[in-house]
């Protein structure tokens, strides 16, 4: 008995991996365990600090605004 | 020709090393004498303005921090005391602490000038600038009155707090900044008298590296007994109180007697310790007197520039 491929099949597991199997490997840069720990720590730190900063920007902003916050045409 | 392209390893950098480039230690004294020439300036600052322009020159500070230690990274490696510095450890490298230093100065600047007003602003990026370019680039590898010099950028926070409220400057924040700058050379003096191998061998040039360990000394008293009559004149123009007054006279002699026995050692470091560790001790009390002097209702801005 002869096996004919299937041509997308083929492709698919060529390109896409098997989807029974496993995962194809991925192109770039794997990263270690302390490596990611160390970006998502700083992924954080930027995060509270973009926060902190718009949290300034608004109470700077109500401050200077005074009682005027409040007036505005209608 | 072969081209060589340097492998870069994904950064491993954690939020302690980013906040170990801006120098906290240097910050804190920054913030501290910033915030004292905000509370002495003449007139009113709302909280929130005035925290806002406290936390800008503190981001501006490590800003300058970093920038520092991104140019200096090949002679923080070779001295003992800068060695565990995040770059020459290898956990960041100078391209990321100059991209670091460059955006948080930016962003300091920026909203400093936006939120608060634009002299402090101003007086902001140009410290920043001082430090890191006049400073770090020039004068630190080029002149032994690289500190001299240079101590202009530590001492010029209390006239941004001063901006910060009034939008301008005056003769007070002006001799703050003298304080300041005539504290600098007898502090880093003594501290660079027991640390002269480790600038020697980094080549910097350093006073007591280039001109020696007793005209180091000599330097260090001369410049304390212009320090010591300089902490008093806030009290003797009229700005601060008799408190403020005694509390300068005695520490400016304690400075002066510790200058004297620096002078007269010989062989030792013992008296360049006590001196290094007391100037620290010396600024503090001075802005802190100062400090208790506004909060005890005394006046202290009078004659404005």
């Amino acid at each position: 008995m002869t096996t004919v491929s299937n041509p997308v099949d083929d492709f698919t597991k060529r390109f896409m991996g098997d989807p029974m199997g496993d995962p194809p490997p991925q192109p770039g840069v794997k990263l270690t365990e302390q490596q990611l720990r160390a970006r998502r720590a700083r992924s954080i730190a930027i995060a509270l600090a973009l926060g902190a900063f718009v949290i300034v920007i608004f109470l700077v902003t109500i401050v200077r605004l005074g009682g005027n916050v409040l007036t505005r045409p209608m | 020709m072969s081209l060589t392209v340097a492998r870069v390893e994904p950064s491993i950098a954690g939020v302690g090393d980013y906040i170990e480039l801006m120098k906290p230690r240097v910050m804190s004294l920054v913030v501290f004498t910033a915030l004292v020439g905000l509370l002495v300036a003449p007139g009113h600052v709302h909280p929130v303005i005035g925290m806002t322009a406290l936390l800008c020159i503190a981001v501006g500070a490590g800003a300058a921090g970093a920038l520092n230690m991104a140019y200096d990274a090949d002679i923080d490696a070779l001295m003992a005391r800068t060695a565990g510095r995040p770059i020459p450890r290898g956990r960041i490298t100078a391209g990321e602490a100059a991209g670091f230093g460059i955006t948080l100065a930016a962003f300091s600047v920026v909203t400093l000038g936006l939120l608060v007003n634009w002299v402090a602003a101003a007086m902001l990026g140009f410290t920043i600038l001082f430090y890191a370019v006049i400073y770090t680039m020039w004068l630190k590898r080029s002149t032994p009155q690289n500190i001299v010099i240079g101590g202009a950028a530590g001492a010029l926070p209390p006239m941004i707090g001063w901006a910060a409220v009034t939008g301008g400057t005056a003769v007070e924040p002006i001799l703050l900044f003298l304080i300041i700058f005539f504290w600098t050379p007898p502090h880093f003096w003594a501290l660079s008298l027991y640390r002269t191998e480790d600038y020697a061998r980094a080549g910097v040039p350093m006073l007591p590296v280039v001109a020696g360990d007793r005209e180091t000394r000599r330097q260090i008293l001369i410049y304390t007994l212009l320090l010591a009559p300089l902490g008093v004149t806030p009290w003797l123009f009229g700005y601060a109180g008799a408190t403020y007054g005694i509390a300068a006279v005695t520490v400016g002699a304690i400075m002066i007697a510790l200058a004297l026995r620096v002078r007269a050692e010989r062989g030792g470091h013992a008296a360049c310790k006590q001196m290094f560790a007391f100037s620290i001790l010396y600024l503090f009390l001075l802005f802190a007197m100062l400090l208790v002097d506004r909060m005890s209702g005394l006046t202290f801005g009078h004659i404005t520039l």
